[in-house]
């Protein structure tokens, strides 16, 4: 296992536009790996920097240790799954799954033989003859990714595949898709603009903003410890409330109007440490309490909305402050829910507390 | 039905007759076994298309109206798949002020576009004869034939050149094997459409043509011999008929290019 894509400070213009804008990555051989990013913010320019379809103003891209400065698309080992699946609308199932082969000089039979096993990976087997204007958006990224994997690329290339499928559909080619890609060994760059798509497919994810790498991390990392507010606000929800440090050894005391005085470790603080900071916490590290809950550190407050999501609750609560909590509570057995104006007390897992700079 | 739907179908249908009885007086007098045009009709004979056989001077002039019509929607078509793949795929200064220029041949009339050309190829020095007629053809034909191309690449989905270059197959292969199936039924109704146009022409070939006469020059000038009128009846009849069996071909075939292309989103 090494590094099989190489991105060497990229960047890519458009006239005015700096779609890319000095992006380097590595990508290790074998790793489902996601970009993810709103839309406008290059990610999709990246993978066709990847692809060969796009040309770098500056920088290099690398796959197996090869530059490819000088290789056009069709000549990288990269094969792509489009946005729109781009099935060749006058070719059958068979005849698009078996597109790239006349170039690999493959045997007849053994052609065949290919298509067959392919179509069986995608769950196809039997549409051969199949119209590719007979089948469902469903069938057709099956087709899309049939037709890649069939040339055992050494990168497979996915562009928003699941966008235009419905939610259901949706849920269920993603855990398709990661058992695809374990299945195959085949490394995975995805380009999603959904934040629990990259979350929950991949091994790895870099969250670009405005044509840079915001934060490249694993997907539990990038919950857990995400290096900006911005991150922090895309990949789920945070609530910030302003801090002032108040001591500094090897941990960092941040004074607060809703949490007093608390410690957070070094390794849970970004940015360039000022005196004015500001802490996130995720909704869901904060429990609402019985009122008979003798626990130290509770904060109490009152309920001033109410969002039901049927797994979950969500409540923001005034602490007495300008700022607000918002509590994410799992709807699960014995849960109390509460309503509006109600008075309770919280438990904030201080341990979860993260500290940006302002 | 309401009324005013009433008063659209008598329009529809005074239109159509105003258009087509005219046409329909070919296939009547043609059957006419007198020589003079006029009702009451004498006799029924098959006699002028037979008579046709045997005119010498009209087989000349079909076979060069079926080159020039056969040359000229052909080169008319490569020139338009040209214009229009560079107006769909590339950007270049000048690109909509060149495509609106290139349309041009559409509104201006046929006999200032005749006389030009041949105040040009006098003063080139060029001799007249089929291939200036072909000439003439191809720029009256190219504005049709671009905007038929051009409507079937604009659909042309560019994700499947992208496609088909990322499964490995090189610039060329992919037009080969994608770009050209795709345009084809395109290409089809251009070349109906181009060799129908041509073949009807006749003010541009009045003034391009040398001693060889296409079809439309060689039927005005029977003009001058009322004895050959009804033999001449006979030749527009089977004119129309093979021009609306090419337009219906030209038709499907652009209506074929519209379906795939839609079905492609």
């Amino acid at each position: 296992m090494g590094k099989l894509v190489q991105v060497k400070n990229v960047f890519k213009s458009f006239g005015d536009v700096h779609a890319v804008n000095g992006v380097s990555l590595d990508i290790q051989e074998g790793q489902f790996y996601s970009l993810l990013g709103p839309s406008g913010c290059g990610k999709t320019t990246l993978l066709r920097l990847i692809a060969g379809f796009e040309k770098p103003t500056s920088g290099q891209v690398f796959i197996d240790n090869t530059s490819m400065d000088n290789i056009e698309p069709n000549l990288r080992p990269t094969n792509m799954v489009f946005q729109n699946y781009a099935i060749f609308p006058h070719l059958n199932v068979e005849e698009n799954v078996a597109y790239g082969l006349r170039n690999k000089r493959e045997k007849r039979a053994d052609q065949k033989k290919l298509v067959d096993e392919a179509l069986e990976l995608v769950g196809l087997s039997g549409l051969n003859k199949r119209s590719a204007n007979a089948l469902s958006g469903g069938q057709k990224q099956r087709v899309a990714l049939a037709r890649a994997l069939i040339l055992k690329p050494k990168v497979l290339l996915l562009d928003e595949p699941l966008s235009a499928l419905d939610k259901k559909l949706r849920e269920q080619m993603q855990s398709e898709l990661r058992h695809l890609q374990r299945a195959v060994g085949i490394t995975f760059i995805l380009v999603t603009h959904d934040q629990y798509e990259a979350l929950t497919m991949s091994d790895r994810v870099a969250v670009m903003f405005d044509g840079k790498v915001a934060q490249e991390a694993s997907p539990r990392d990038l919950y857990e410890l995400p290096n900006s507010q911005k991150v922090a606000s895309f990949i789920g929800e945070m609530t910030f409330i302003k801090g002032e440090i108040v001591g500094e050894n090897k941990n960092l005391q941040v004074q607060s109007e809703i949490f007093g005085k608390i410690t957070i470790d070094k390794s849970r603080v970004f940015g360039q440490s000022s005196k004015k900071m500001v802490l996130g916490i995720r909704p869901e590290k904060i429990a609402i309490v019985p009122k008979t809950s003798r626990s130290k550190d509770l904060i109490s407050g009152k309920i001033i909305d109410v969002s039901y999501f049927g797994e979950t609750t969500n409540y923001k609560v005034s602490c007495g402050t300008i700022e607000t909590l918002t509590i994410s509570s799992q709807n699960s057995v014995g849960q109390l829910s509460y309503s509006v104006g109600e008075e309770i007390q919280l438990k904030a897992d201080m341990n979860n507390i993260i500290a940006f700079s302002v | 039905m309401n009324r005013s739907n009433k008063y659209l179908k008598t329009f529809a249908i005074t239109y159509l007759i105003f258009l087509y009885a005219p046409a329909l007086l070919l296939p009547i007098f043609s059957f006419n076994s007198s020589q003079i045009i006029a009702f009451p009709l004498s006799g029924f004979t098959t006699g002028w298309f037979k008579a046709l056989l045997y005119q010498e001077t009209l087989h000349e002039a079909l076979r060069n109206s079926l080159i020039v019509a056969a040359s000229s929607s052909i080169f008319a078509t490569i020139l338009g798949i040209l214009a229009s793949r560079a107006a769909s795929r590339y950007y270049f200064p000048g690109k909509q002020f060149s495509l609106t220029f290139i349309l041009a041949p559409l509104v201006l009339p046929e006999i200032i576009v005749g006389v030009s050309l041949l105040i040009v190829l006098i003063q080139l020095g060029l001799p007249l004869n089929l291939w200036s007629v072909v000439l003439g053809h191809t720029l009256l034909i190219m504005p049709f034939s671009i905007l038929i191309m051009n409507s079937a690449f604009n659909n042309l989905d560019i994700s499947l050149e992208e496609a088909s270059l990322d499964l490995g197959e090189t610039p060329l292969g992919t037009f080969r094997r994608i770009i050209l199936p795709l345009v084809y039924p395109g290409i089809m109704a251009s070349l109906l459409l181009g060799f129908t146009l041509s073949l009807d022409e006749f003010i541009i070939a009045f003034f391009l043509t040398g001693t060889e006469t296409t079809l439309p020059v060689y039927i005005w000038s029977l003009f001058r011999f009322p004895k050959q009128l009804p033999a001449t009846m006979a030749l527009g009849t089977i004119l129309i008929f093979v021009s609306l069996i090419l337009l219906s071909l030209g038709e499907y075939f652009r209506r074929r290019a519209a379906k795939t292309q839609t079905s492609v989103l």
